[in-house]
């Protein structure tokens, strides 16, 4: 089985990143991984997205038509991503920028205020790691352990004293997901 | 199915006409591997060439490769090697030169726009025999084109840069993996060789993170009793390309085609994909190899059956290997990042034994895996002479010969009338081969 996921937003709201510590998690739980960004003459402000690809078997494509989930962080990543999750997919949306929503009703939308979190945690920029417990809440794609591991891995070598804070964001982002909706524990966990 | 992209890399030369014992298809990494790390590919290619003992890196900073060369920038000066952003693509290519004349294991990266730059010394390198590594992460063109990923530079890369009789082997990853193992197998044969080598990457290869192993290879170093490296106490020794005596010339250039045919008989590359029972077949290379991996499976799903061909040397071609291949099957789709390059090579490969049909896209854009279904579907329904009674339903409609030759007519009914129905150009160029010659052609002869 594979699953792919668009993480969309300005330039500067961590994208890339996201879906790195994504890619990362999935990794060390031993799938196949795919991570591809969008990569252009933007840079802050601009778009971004990036596209992560998680399976079991060789991850053949680059492309994707229909993503099992989306994360969008700004209005106009809702307008180009919302329409082509696959029905029955996820979609997460920065409420905090994002005013409009999907008008789906097959897809399991969670609009997560991901500024306000992200500001209780201690930084409000860190959004992206908010929408990242979220995406993981409703998914289950990885567990959230490995997603913590993976932050260690990636933030605690660069930036250690910014770890505590991303581990927290993640872990706001994942309780204001859960709950109702909320995908199960999988079974392998 | 479950080789490891190495084993893949190891596929042999086909020495019998049956291609059964083709090594499975693999992209990259291994399930549940040990030491497994996500790495960009640029990152992963620059590392496995300083770890296959590259001596020296001469670059100058292009999209998408730019992240090779500042790990390049990074890491050269740790291992007290040589690192040198020119002040140009010229600078950088031409300073490759001079440190491989030396015997030095010499890497250079750019992308398509760069290496036109860098396309009159490769024909010198050619030419003077120096072994040297080009990386080429291609982007979309002509011109600046764009900086999104393509395959555009197949003909470039496999037709020759620049001027003269030359030929340079070319090695085209699939996986970031399999770029890292191509790393050491390039600079292995450009110095068993004493001539460039081109890794043919594209932006996707160079920009997309995979897990990898960790382990890398470092290529022996051999004799190089041509290299200028002092000539303390012995005669001096020259490397050049100018031999202005005609006879001497010839001479020269018969002794490259000497070498460029024992490279033609050794170092050809390839890996198959569900090719023991495929009617039809899809050829690809790295990141459309990819796309037609996916849609292979999506068609395998629907009933069809579909295998996949994926050539990583580009030169020398596997073309005995997919002639072998076009005496068992019903068809061939080529699928690129391009207007249709190696689609040519396909179709000299089979010589009309089967049709060959083309998808791709350009500029940038990558194909959707339900497009290369697709593509297959209408291969399937109108390309193949056991179907050949259903109407021709063509994308691109190549120029016909004459008025009464339309596409609403049978081609069969064509063929009858002793007319040349069909184009040689576009998708229907496998057709006058057998349809319009008067003499019974191996298919067309009952027919």
């Amino acid at each position: 089985m594979e699953r792919s996921i668009i993480f969309a937003g300005f330039g500067g709201q961590g994208i890339l990143f996201a879906g790195h510590v994504l890619a990362q998690a999935a990794m060390t739980e031993g799938a196949q991984v795919l991570w591809i960004p969008s990569y252009g003459p933007e840079m802050r402000g601009g778009t971004a997205s990036c596209t992560v690809l998680i399976g079991d078997e060789t991850i053949g494509s680059p492309i994707v038509d229909h993503p099992d989930a989306a994360v969008v962080f700004n209005p106009p990543s809702l307008a180009k991503f919302a329409p082509i999750v696959a029905a029955g997919g996820v979609l997460v949306v920065n409420d905090s920028l994002i005013e409009a929503v999907s008008g789906r009703d097959d897809v399991d939308e969670v609009r997560v205020k991901c500024t306000a979190l992200a500001r209780e945690a201690g930084d409000d920029r860190l959004i992206n790691v908010v929408a990242l417990g979220a995406l993981v809440a409703r998914t289950r794609l990885v567990r959230p352990e490995s997603i913590r591991d993976a932050l260690r891995e990636i933030v605690g070598k660069k930036r250690p004293q910014a770890l505590e804070i991303d581990l927290r964001a993640f872990d706001l982002g994942l309780a204001a997901a859960s709950g109702a909706g909320a995908a199960p524990e999988p079974a392998t966990a | 199915m479950t080789a490891r992209p190495e084993a893949a890399v190891q596929g042999q030369v086909p020495t019998s006409e049956e291609p059964a014992e083709s090594p499975s298809f693999s992209l990259g990494g291994t399930p549940g591997g040990s030491r497994r790390v996500l790495m960009k590919g640029n990152e992963a290619i620059a590392e496995a060439a300083i770890q296959a003992g590259c001596d020296a890196y001469f670059g100058y900073p292009i999209t998408p490769q730019a992240e090779l060369l500042e790990w390049m920038a990074r890491r050269m000066p740790e291992e007290h090697r040589a690192f040198i952003q020119a002040e140009s693509e010229l600078g950088a290519i031409n300073m490759a030169l001079g440190a491989a004349a030396t015997g030095a294991r010499v890497l250079v990266s750019s992308s398509s726009p760069g290496v036109s730059l860098m396309a009159e010394a490769m024909s010198y390198m050619a030419g003077s025999e120096v072994p040297m590594v080009l990386i080429n992460v291609m982007r979309g063109g002509p011109g600046l084109g764009s900086i999104q990923p393509s395959q555009s530079d197949y003909f470039q890369a496999v037709k020759g840069h620049g001027h003269g009789d030359y030929r340079v082997p070319v090695f085209a990853p699939s996986s970031i993996g399999e770029a890292m193992e191509l790393v050491a197998t390039s600079f292995e044969v450009a110095e068993r060789y004493r001539t460039p080598v081109m890794l043919l990457a594209d932006g996707i290869m160079g920009q997309a993170m995979e897990p990898v192993e960790l382990r890398f290879r470092t290529p022996d170093r051999i004799e190089q009793p041509w290299a200028l490296e002092g000539a303390d106490g012995r005669p001096p020794r020259v490397v050049r390309s100018l031999h202005l005596v005609p006879e001497d010339l010839e001479e020269h250039n018969l002794h490259l085609q000497e070498k460029f045919r024992a490279i033609s008989e050794r170092e050809v590359r390839w890996a198959g994909e569900h090719l023991e029972d495929a009617e039809l077949v899809v050829v690809a290379y790295g990141t459309a190899a990819r796309v037609a991996h996916t849609a292979i499976a999506r068609a395998r799903e629907a009933g069809m059956n579909v295998g996949l061909f994926r050539p990583i040397s580009l030169w020398p071609f596997p073309s005995a290997l997919l002639a072998a291949l076009a005496e068992r099957v019903r068809g061939m789709l080529v699928v690129e990042l391009s207007a249709g390059q190696m689609v040519e090579d396909v179709r000299l490969a089979v010589e009309g034994r089967v049709p060959v049909a083309f998808d791709g896209r350009m500029g940038g854009m990558v194909p959707s895996p339900d497009e290369v279904v697709e593509a297959l579907r209408e291969l399937d329904t109108t390309g193949l002479p056991a179907k050949r009674s259903r109407r021709a339903r063509r994308r691109q409609p190549g120029p016909v010969s004459g008025p009464e030759h339309t596409h609403e007519r049978e081609p069969l009914a064509a063929a009858e009338s002793g007319h040349e129905a069909l184009s040689i150009f576009g998708d229907d160029a496998w057709m006058p081969l057998w349809y319009t010659s008067p003499v019974p052609s191996r298919k067309g002869g009952k027919r």
